[in-house]
């Protein structure tokens, strides 16, 4: 599917931004020689190295994704005790186990950031990825401080739940068989102030991008 | 006690505890037995560690413009642990390095198994 | 930052680079060696803030980043092209070993001249 020149622009746009935000903090300065550079910077690698097209179709939800980043870091916290205790456990040797999650949605975008965030919690390590079933292997160090292997697969479906609510958009949040959105449940009329990018916002419906 | 001592004494508790996590990812690389437990001790505490020593230094040095570089460090841990994190991992299953004896379930080695059978009787039938 | 701090610091590092190192030695696989050297690679980070704090030089604060952004480029090079290992490859030989390796190779090459 051919896509016209200003919307390959357009999509460009974020991934600029992203760059020279990095180059801003590189310096730890913010000034408009800095922001230049950086965006000049950002389309020369953005053209000379073209990055594949994830395809983004989703929406980002500032509730979803304050969610998402607070659970991450207390999780980050809590497991990081946690193995430091099992290595401090001398004389007791962890149970690992390696367990097969299917995951529900069936997107590149979300089987990645749900391996990510999973990978970084400790206590789970993604070992194999199967991309075109979107099943995760994940294992476990120690089944009994995981809280047994079914609690330990309802955590990564739980980050996946996470996940989809901070960017998916409700059809995928359907189609993956979670309910939707529970702080917008009973406020579907009239737009939502809460979520700053609605169907009618620059990320809506009107922009999804093709793949 | 004035703000410079609390920052002084915050700062030192973090350096503290960051390297004593380092240490502990250290002992559990020596102690676990199989490569995969290994492997949880080697990035894990090391993230949450890196975390705490980089709040620690920009807090002794006190600069705005270095704290913004400090973020970028454990960025770029975020960023790249889980990437090193999944090719070992992947690299053990593959070479068969993994004990599976030493695991409580191992399904992905049930669908491995599964998945070869089914190919070679596809062979076998043609 | 004291001088306690410093040396408790210091001491925890160290022991943490000595253990990393015993496991690089012993194995038994590379990847094994891969994940000790990432502890290792944590550690020295760990030295190079420490030392930053101590004498407050900002200079170090680039070298971390590398550090962060490159580590793990060697541990994934490694995976990349990690192979099945035969047992008996997977440790690294005493020096006994390597003397009689090395006088097997020296006596067929006489041979041979």
């Amino acid at each position: 599917m051919r896509v016209s020149g200003s919307r390959k622009w357009l999509e460009k746009i974020p991934m600029v931004l992203w760059l020279t935000v990095l180059w801003v903090l590189f310096w730890g300065d913010l000034s408009l020689a800095n922001v230049l550079a950086g965006a000049l910077i950002g389309l020369f690698v953005m053209t000379v190295m073209p990055m594949p097209r994830i395809g983004f179709e989703g929406r980002v939800s500032f509730i979803g994704t304050a969610i998402l980043l607070g659970k991450f870091a207390v999780d980050v916290l809590l497991a990081s005790v946690q193995v430091a205790r099992q290595a401090l456990r001398f004389g007791h040797d962890p149970h690992g186990a390696v367990i097969r999650v299917p995951l529900r949605s069936h997107s590149d975008l979300y089987l990645t950031l749900t391996a990510v965030l999973c990978s970084l919690v400790p206590g789970s390590i993604i070992v194999e990825a199967h991309r075109l079933s979107g099943t995760l292997y994940v294992h476990v160090l120690d089944v009994p401080a995981a809280g047994g292997i079914a609690k330990a697969k309802a955590d990564v479906l739980a980050q996946e739940r996470r996940v989809l609510y901070a960017l998916a958009t409700d059809a995928d949040i359907a189609e993956a068989g979670l309910p939707p959105r529970p702080w917008k449940r009973g406020r579907t009329d009239g737009p939502d102030p809460t979520t700053a990018v609605g169907p009618s916002g620059p990320a809506g419906d009107d922009q999804a991008v093709t793949r | 006690m004035n703000a410079s001592d609390v920052v002084t004494v915050a700062s030192s508790v973090l350096l503290v505890l960051g390297s004593l996590l380092t240490l502990i990812a250290a002992i559990g690389v020596t102690r676990f037995p199989d490569l995969l437990a290994r492997m949880h001790a080697a990035t894990k505490p090391q993230v949450l560690g890196l975390v705490l020593m980089m709040t620690g230094l920009a807090l002794s040095l006190g600069d705005s413009q270095l704290g913004w570089k400090l973020t970028l460090v454990v960025l770029f841990q975020l960023i790249t642990a889980p990437v090193s994190a999944h090719m070992v991992g992947r690299a053990g299953y593959r070479t068969g390095k993994v004990r599976s004896d030493l695991l409580v379930v191992d399904e992905l080695t049930e669908d491995l198994r599964a998945a070869r059978e089914e190919t070679d009787r596809e062979q076998a039938g043609r | 930052m004291s001088v306690g701090v410093l040396i408790t610091c210091g001491v925890l590092l160290t022991a943490a680079a000595i253990l990393a190192m015993s496991r690089v030695e012993r194995g038994p696989s590379m990847l094994d060696r891969i994940v000790a050297i990432d502890v290792m690679v944590a550690a020295i980070i760990g030295c190079l803030t420490i030392l930053s704090a101590w004498t407050g030089r900002s200079d170090l604060v680039p070298v971390l980043m590398v550090l962060a952004l490159v580590g793990f480029v060697g541990s994934v090079t490694l995976a990349r092209f990690a192979a099945a290992e035969p047992e008996e490859e997977r440790r690294i030989l005493t020096p006994e070993e390597i003397a009689e390796a090395d006088a097997k190779v020296r006596a067929e090459l006489e041979e041979e001249s």
